[in-house]
């Protein structure tokens, strides 16, 4: 009786053993991430976390952006453009079925692109659409999209994840119930908490690697370095405490991935609101910042500066920082020339993100020393958005714009910042005719040269992409080129 | 004997931060609006007692100018509670049973219903983070607190032989509440009035800690300890000394507290 206790007791643990010889590696994740999306329909909200969780995960467009920032083939496997730059032709991949098992075929992309330009459409990017004159389906496998004016950026445009493709049959439920037709199919959301994604068998491209991915939702900066410490979370995409990685990076436990962003940081300056509204007063307030300064307070350094509104990563970048050196010196003379020898107060508003907060600190301490106080207010996210980018009641604030390539925000005098010129205008409207490479390089220069001369806001610096992920985890992207976590390509090492 | 120890004790805590916070006008170690970003988060050292914070700033003189924020914000909010919330209360015994006891002491009641905290940081929500929002948040709810204490005290006093003697002299009951109950039940306010300046110096801690009390370049307990909380493990002199500052000053005030009860009170006097 002992005896066969004991055998079949030897017996269990030696199936036991095996098992965990025999285990597979690991095929679901969970991913942290800090902000949680109000919705789940990325063609008709500005909000990131949108993009962030379902973009190239869940829902596709013609074309889309790859790690590196290029862009790419997406559901359109091929396009011509026609001599005058004013038609594109898809071909679409064929054998595409949504996640509720309908057909994508070009029905469904003149739905999508006509329901995101029409006049009454939700779409949190407009511009995007605005050049198309008509769609018209050729065939089902087929799609003719005619421009008013040649547009250079038409396929980047078409990349964004505000220019997915959808369906008509399942559009209605869309904020709760995306459907689209990515490699992951949406499963349930628990609000406050997680998002949960499964695999997509029926995907046409290659199939995910992962069965089961979790996006999970923590603001705290101390909890998500918990969560990340405890393991509660495999991937932490956007980790909000800059200060913590050196920890992460010691450890065998986990990889910390460092790469660029489309966030540029800026403190914004109120254009339309004295003293600001004079040149020289914008002048002083470049050469009264330190950036370094910031990148090493806030950012424990991590970021690059910029001394323009472009990503340096960008071919076309222009290395302006020289022209708004930091320089108290001569911050305070052309403060005495613009007539402010004395200094002046104004209003320092700062949304919630660690870059803000602590840089706020910072610039006021290198405003004061050239003689301007600040009055410094902690906003949240939605007090913020009333306040200052709808209401423009501020007099500076710092925020990080995370589109990719939106120099053109400059072109927009209503825009929160309140930039008007004409010239500028006249520049977009330019790049925007132009098919021409070397020629929109050369516009996209002009344009960073002049919002540079006439120091429209204070450019700080280019936001890093900060992940921490588990060290068995390949194939997450290190940079941000737009607000996306692809997991597509993700798997366990063994 | 116990009393005299925690009276001392007290004194001692509460004058310490009193003093830290009255020589930080005239003299701190290092202006706590420079910026050292260099010299961040450096551990205590000969130049740095206390060492310094994540922009480089020397703790010892963040906590000295904190005081100055966590004491101002106490005291004002103790000013407020003590300047309505007593003659509320020598209202109420005054005119005990009547409509308008019943008004004052039933609208008490009302603000004690809310939990202070929540509603302080709705104030704040609205009004916008300042630490006079703050001061205003905190005061309002040291209202129904005074109010009580002083309706209690005044309400046994009513009923003794030398107020009716008063009576009978012929003053009224706002010159008797003046004259004869005021001077006695001093000394519970005094009391109670540590208890809350200490439960004061908490809740601006609490308040200034989710970043709605005192905002930068101001320094403040609170915010000192929500800014050291991702760093714990990098540099813990940030979160360490701010935190004993708080609770050093919270429990100076209340032994103070309880020994000046013990002091003031003629019973417990005797019995010793």
């Amino acid at each position: 009786m002992t005896f066969s206790t004991f055998r079949t007791g030897f017996i269990s643990a030696l199936a036991l053993a095996a098992s965990f010889g025999m285990a597979e590696a690991k095929t679901d994740i969970v991913v942290g991430m800090q902000l949680e999306p109000p919705h789940l329909d990325p063609t008709s909200a500005a909000a990131g976390a949108i993009d962030s969780v379902l973009y190239a995960n869940v829902f596709e467009g013609l074309t889309r952006f790859a790690s590196d920032g290029s862009i790419i083939a997406g559901l359109a496997k091929s396009w011509d453009i026609s001599d005058d730059g004013l038609t594109y032709t898809f071909q679409l991949n064929e054998g595409v079925k949504f996640h509720d098992g309908t057909d994508m075929n070009a029905e469904d992309v003149k739905f999508s692109l006509d329901r995101a330009r029409a006049e009454d459409s939700q779409n949190a990017q407009k511009a995007l659409f605005a050049g198309i004159a008509s769609v018209d389906v050729v065939d089902p496998a087929t799609v003719k999209v005619t421009l008013s004016a040649p547009n250079g950026a038409f396929l980047f445009n078409m990349a964004w994840g505000d220019a997915v493709i959808v369906a008509p049959e399942s559009i209605e439920n869309i904020k709760q119930a995306p459907v689209g037709t990515g490699a992951f199919k949406f499963s349930n959301w628990v609000q406050g908490d997680r998002i949960e994604l499964a695999k997509n068998d029926g995907y046409w491209g290659t199939p995910a690697k992962l069965d089961k991915v979790t996006f999970k939702f923590i603001a705290d900066p101390t909890a998500a370095f918990a969560a990340v410490m405890a393991e509660d979370v495999n991937v932490f995409s956007g980790f909000p405490a800059p200060e913590n990685l050196a920890q992460f990076g010691a450890d065998a436990r986990f990889q910390v991935l460092v790469g660029s962003t489309e966030g540029e940081t800026i403190l914004s300056t109120n254009n339309k609101m004295p003293p600001f509204d004079n040149v020289k007063v914008r002048e002083a307030l470049a050469h009264a910042i330190n950036r370094q300064e910031i990148i090493d307070g806030a950012m424990f350094g991590y970021g690059t500066p910029i001394g323009t509104h472009f990503a340096p990563h960008n071919p076309d970048y222009v290395d302006l920082t020289a022209q708004s050196a930091y320089d108290p010196e001569l911050a305070k003379k052309l403060l005495a020339e613009a007539g402010f020898a004395d200094g002046f107060k104004t209003t320092l508003k700062l949304p919630p993100p660690s870059y803000a907060r602590r840089g706020g600190e910072i610039i006021a301490a290198q405003l004061r020393a050239v003689g301007i106080e600040t009055e410094i207010s902690n906003l949240e996210w939605a007090q913020w958005l009333e306040e200052v980018f709808k209401g423009k009641d501020f007099g500076l604030t710092i925020v990080s714009h995370t589109e990719p390539a939106d120099i053109n925000i400059y072109a927009r005098p209503d825009y929160y910042f309140q930039y008007d010129s004409a010239a500028f205008q006249g520049l977009m409207a330019d790049l925007n005719n132009a098919t021409d490479p070397a020629k929109r390089s050369e516009i996209l220069k002009a344009a960073q040269k002049m919002i540079a001369d006439e120091y429209v806001n204070g450019y700080l610096f280019q936001l890093a992409a900060l992940s921490v992920a588990n060290a068995k985890v390949k194939g997450l992207w290190a940079n941000a080129p737009t607000q996306a976590t692809d997991l597509t390509a993700v798997y366990w090492e063994e | 004997m116990r009393g005299r120890l925690s009276l001392w004790l007290g004194l001692v805590l509460t004058l310490t931060f009193v003093m830290a916070a009255a020589v930080s006008f005239l003299w701190v170690p290092q202006d706590v609006t420079q910026l050292a970003i260099t010299n961040k988060m450096k551990p205590p050292s000969g130049g740095h007692l206390l060492g310094t914070d994540h922009f480089g700033r020397d703790i010892l003189s963040m906590i000295m100018v904190g005081a100055r924020t966590s004491i101002a914000v106490a005291l004002v909010a103790v000013g407020i509670g003590m300047g309505l919330g007593v003659p509320l209360g020598l209202t109420a015994a005054a005119h005990r049973g009547g409509w308008l006891d019943e008004i004052i002491m039933r609208g008490n009641d009302l603000v004690f219903a809310f939990p202070s905290l929540i509603i302080a940081i709705l104030i704040t929500a609205v009004f916008g983070p300042s630490a006079l929002n703050a001061i205003i948040a905190i005061g309002i709810f040291n209202i129904p607190v005074f109010a009580r204490v002083t309706r209690g005290a005044a309400l046994s006093l009513w009923t003794r032989d030398w107020i009716m003697a008063a009576r009978v002299a012929g003053k009224g009951r706002a010159r008797i509440s003046l004259e004869h109950i005021l001077p006695n039940v001093t000394n519970l306010l005094i009391v109670q009035g540590t208890i809350q300046f200490s439960l004061g110096i908490l809740a601006e801690a609490g308040l200034s800690y989710v970043g709605l009390g005192a905002q930068p370049p101001l320094p403040s307990w609170g915010r000192m300890l929500a800014d050291s909380q991702t760093m714990i493990s990098l540099a813990p002199h940030m979160a360490i000394f701010p935190g004993l500052a708080i609770l050093l000053t919270v429990l100076g005030l209340n032994l103070m507290g309880d020994g000046l009860r013990d002091w003031l009170d003629p019973r417990l006097r005797r019995a010793r």
